[in-house]
């Protein structure tokens, strides 16, 4: 089998990271850790949401509820049966899931098809409605999903959440779900079936003349972008070990849209870049918020400053890049290549330019 | 023979307000035919309903012998009706070439897993229709901005790239709404001798709506005539122009086509 | 129930849904003029809510001044928002405009915690609101009739606007077509700023009636009842100023009322909104007075 030149550079490319990983998990200490980790789970949030309404044109505004969803049977199947007791003490659990625990990659797994089907059975009805009828629905189930696991409390615990979650995710982890849900999603979209979205996106009505089934198709985005979603619960509930049903409150969809948007619809390159932009900088803004001293001086902290701060920059953001960072353009190994010869000629005409003024 | 389009008694109603009404007509194959009518006259409605995306408040519509009324439009499609827009419908995120092999996804035999999977028999099926649709796009003259995209064409191209996308789908019969439309009468003219290329190419059956009455006359064997709905006369030009009903509903109505 | 307790939880049903009606009509008329989903519109209830608390308890001033003060006020800050954030998208995709009105909800809620700090507050409310009544044997707190007689009052003085004056009629006309209501002549930019500083200010009234009724206040406190207003609105008919006023006193009164009657469904008030929200959209997917509107083909 002959490989053609990117095929050599993506697999180089996937090895070098994968090892940087492997190094990083070895000798990071935990913060930065943690930080590496929600980049690569935002990343999907974004990705997923651009499948949809990037690439499929459905605003859909489920992301918290299905993410809730997956992260709740992920940490279900996970936790121990004793961590389990110490956590139901207001209401014991079901007897069905007590005594339940399973490795990570099918607690994983099972939380990602979960959400699929409950991402299926919302957009069965939902997929009626378009537009912001339909943003308007999904929100509304998301919101719902939200209230169940409050009040579905020998299931969920309730309002009190669960604690104590196995710390199972680590960076391959969560960097390797973020890789296939880019290899799936980029495949997709380039496909046949991706190419009948993107025209159902462009407009409904010719694409349904020319023999598109638009509810498959819709649903189609849907269910695998909701998987994907469910995944990202997963390993955000063993990665922070205690959630609750606030964390999944519609705001979350909110920051999904706006570092979607940032990065660019239809750009799943914009996407993980933007997700992690976003992830590294709120980190980063973290110390505004706590007290610290320099020298004898003590300096409160401004709660809140951080999200001041990001709420402003996205606002510069949509108004000076109208298709966020990177509109619908791909990083691709052409575009390494051409950068690279452009910037060695550009040297050259640069220092020209330079003689000539 | 059955004819390939029959419509029997066909009646659409939007609320108080018939569009249609007990409108009955038969398209034999091989036909190019047209459709006129002052505006407004539910020329567009008639094309909606046989595509699906009306269903008749009463009445049928067969497709050679099949009953298609009721049926959603993307399978009517698969059926063998194609359309085209009065207003141009291209998909302005797609290439000019995808714009055309959309119109081929339906017949794809792959299912999604094997397309995600990139298996051999996806990509073979990917391969062939990139190379229908680039044939077609030949066959049409449009070949050469076969990886622009659509709205960077000239006007009447993107009226010709649209009808080559509704070919792609394989139709028995193609409808075209208002396929001149905004055009110079000289365009107009180059477009029909166009639409009877594709005709005899294609071994299919027009069916068109068309404003510029001098346009169709010129083309067009057969002419159906409707006002206000309804069936008022048929014929080849030389009896619709001197049909009294036909005068009548053209004079009479505020615009002059 | 007998009957004095059912003619309470009607009251409270009635008062609370003037609230969502009162926030409603900011949603509905931004949304019929621009398409813009506004969820930057609940966080103007607390802002409303907040100023009035500080004019009474920093600065002394009699609510009678507060009050409105804090009305004109975010009625500022509402056509600040429009000039800053909204104008300058106008013309970019949907879904930047979208984007920016959830980054403008983000910055008032954090901006809010930076300012007001993140702790609760608790709102005094005038004592004469505070007293109970006896209203033909049935007795509630005063402040139920006077937030439902100030939100009926506030309706009239809209419809007032909205029907018998200039700027009202070309808001009317703006949200049928705003391309060609820009062709008549009129001054879109100005009657859209209009539109932002009505719904505003009344948002802001809501947020100061929220706050007498339920006398404690948060930087986050605008985010529940402004997503139950947004679907008030869409159940009236999203673009619809009586529709939102119709959806919010629906909304209100069924909340109250299923919760009376069914104690046990308590857990599940906030859901009942968004499952009649769903449910009506599926069978009447344009709300209950909003227009069909067919795409062409």
């Amino acid at each position: 089998m002959r490989l053609s030149r990117n095929t050599i550079l993506t697999l180089i490319a996937l090895l070098v990271i994968a090892g940087l990983l492997a190094l990083a998990q070895a000798f990071m200490n935990p913060y930065l850790l943690r930080i590496l980790n929600l980049c690569a789970v935002y990343s999907i949030f974004a990705v997923t949401f651009n499948l949809i309404f990037g690439y499929t044109g459905q605003f859909s505004l489920g992301h918290a509820g299905f993410a809730a969803v997956g992260a709740y049977v992920a940490a279900l199947l996970t936790l121990s049966p004793s961590q389990k007791i110490s956590n139901f003490f207001l209401k014991p659990i079901v007897p069905l899931l007590a005594n339940v625990e399973l490795p990570f990659l099918p607690a994983l797994i099972i939380g990602g098809i979960v959400a699929s089907l409950v991402g299926s059975l919302i957009a069965w009805p939902a997929l009626r409605l378009r537009g912001d009828y339909l943003a308007i629905a999904t929100l509304g189930f998301s919101e719902i999903i939200r209230i169940l696991l409050v009040n579905m409390q020998p299931i969920t615990n309730g309002a009190l959440g669960l604690k104590g979650i196995p710390a199972y995710t680590n960076l391959l982890w969560s960097w390797g779900a973020l890789a296939v849900c880019l290899f799936v999603t980029k495949r997709l979209v380039d496909s046949s079936y991706g190419r009948a979205m993107r025209a159902v996106r462009d407009d409904e009505v010719a694409a349904e003349a020319l023999g598109v089934n638009l509810f498959k198709h819709k649903m189609m985005a849907f269910a695998v972008s909701a998987f994907f979603v469910g995944v990202a619960g997963g390993l955000m509930a063993n990665l922070i070990s205690t959630i609750d049903p606030k964390v999944f409150i519609f705001t979350l969809t909110y920051q999904i849209v706006g570092i979607t948007v940032m990065g660019g619809m239809g750009s799943l390159t914009g996407s993980v870049i933007a997700a992690s932009l976003y992830t590294i900088f709120l980190e980063l803004l973290r110390p505004i918020e706590s007290q610290f001293t320099i020298g004898s001086l003590t300096v409160p902290g401004i709660p809140g400053m951080r999200m001041v701060i990001f709420s402003i920059l996205l606002l510069v953001v949509i108004l000076f890049y109208r298709k966020g960072l990177m509109g619908t353009r791909e990083f691709s190994w052409d575009w390494v290549v051409n950068l690279i010869r452009r910037l060695k000629s550009g040297k050259k005409t640069g220092s020209s330019g330079e003689v000539k003024s | 023979m059955t004819p390939l389009l029959k419509m029997v008694n066909v009646t659409k109603r939007f609320g108080g307000l018939t569009a249609v009404n007990n409108f009955s007509t038969e398209l034999q194959a091989g036909e190019l035919c047209a459709l006129i009518g002052p505006n407004g006259s539910g020329k567009t409605t008639i094309f909606n309903l046989i595509t699906g995306i009306y269903v008749p408040s009463e009445g049928h519509i067969y497709l050679g012998g099949d009953d298609i009324s009721g049926k959603r439009p993307d399978v009517i499609t698969g059926m063998g009706i194609a359309r085209t827009f009065q207003n141009i419908r291209l998909f302005k995120g797609l290439n000019v070439l995808e714009n055309v092999i959309v119109g081929k996804h339906l017949r794809l035999q792959s299912n999604v897993a094997s397309a995600v999977m990139r298996l051999p028999g996806y990509d073979r099926e990917e391969k062939e229709m990139r190379q229908t649709g680039m044939e077609l796009l030949e066959s049409l003259g449009l070949a050469r901005f076969a990886y622009d995209e659509p709205t960077s064409l000239p006007y009447g191209q993107q009226r010709k790239l649209e009808i080559a996308r509704a070919l792609a789908t394989n139709p028995r019969l193609l409808l075209l709404d208002e396929p001149a439309a905004g055009m110079s009468p000289s365009d107009a003219e180059e477009l029909m001798t166009f639409i009877q290329h594709v005709l005899k190419t294609f071994e299919l059956t027009i069916f068109l709506i068309e404003h510029q009455m001098r346009v169709v006359m010129g083309i067009c064997p057969r002419i159906i005539v409707i006002d206000h709905g309804e069936w008022i006369a048929e014929g080849n030009p030389e009896q619709i122009q001197n049909n009294d009903r036909v005068i009548e509903a053209y004079l009479g109505a505020s615009d002059h086509a | 129930m007998n009957f004095e307790a059912f003619l309470q939880n009607l009251s409270n049903g009635i008062s609370l849904g003037s609230l969502y009606a009162l926030i409603a009509i900011g949603y509905t008329m931004v949304y019929g003029i621009l398409r813009l989903i506004n969820f930057a519109h609940g966080d103007l209830v607390m802002l409303g809510s907040y100023v009035a608390f500080y004019g009474v308890a920093m600065f002394m001033l009699p609510w009678w001044l507060a009050f409105p003060l804090a009305i004109l006020v975010t009625a500022g800050v509402g056509i600040v928002i429009e000039r800053s954030a909204y104008k300058p998208l106008r013309d970019f995709p949907r879904i930047n405009l979208f984007t920016a009105a959830v980054a403008v909800s983000f910055l008032l809620e954090n901006l809010g915690i930076v300012i007001f700090g993140g702790r609760p507050k608790a709102f005094e409310r005038p004592a004469f609101m505070d007293q109970m009544l006896n209203l033909g044997g049935v007795s509630i707190v005063s402040y139920t009739p006077i937030i439902i007689i100030t939100a009926l009052v506030l309706f009239g003085l809209l419809l007032l606007v909205i029907y018998r004056t200039k700027a009202g009629m070309a808001m009317r006309a703006l949200s049928k077509d705003i391309e060609a209501t820009g062709l008549m002549g009129v001054n879109t930019d100005k009657i859209i700023m209009f539109a932002f500083m009505l719904g505003s200010a009344l948002a802001a009234a809501g947020g100061i009636l929220w706050a007498i009724k339920f006398p404690q206040i948060n930087p986050l406190m605008g985010v529940m009842p402004g997503l139950k207003a947004f679907i008030a609105a869409v159940l009236g008919g999203i673009g619809n100023v009586g529709g939102a006023m119709i959806g919010g006193f629906l909304l209100g009164i069924v909340e109250i009322m299923i919760v009376a009657f069914f104690p046990e469904l308590s857990g599940y008030r906030d859901a009942f909104a968004y499952a009649i929200l769903i449910l009506l959209l599926l069978f009447r997917p344009t709300g209950i007075m909003g227009e069909v509107q067919a795409e062409k083909v």
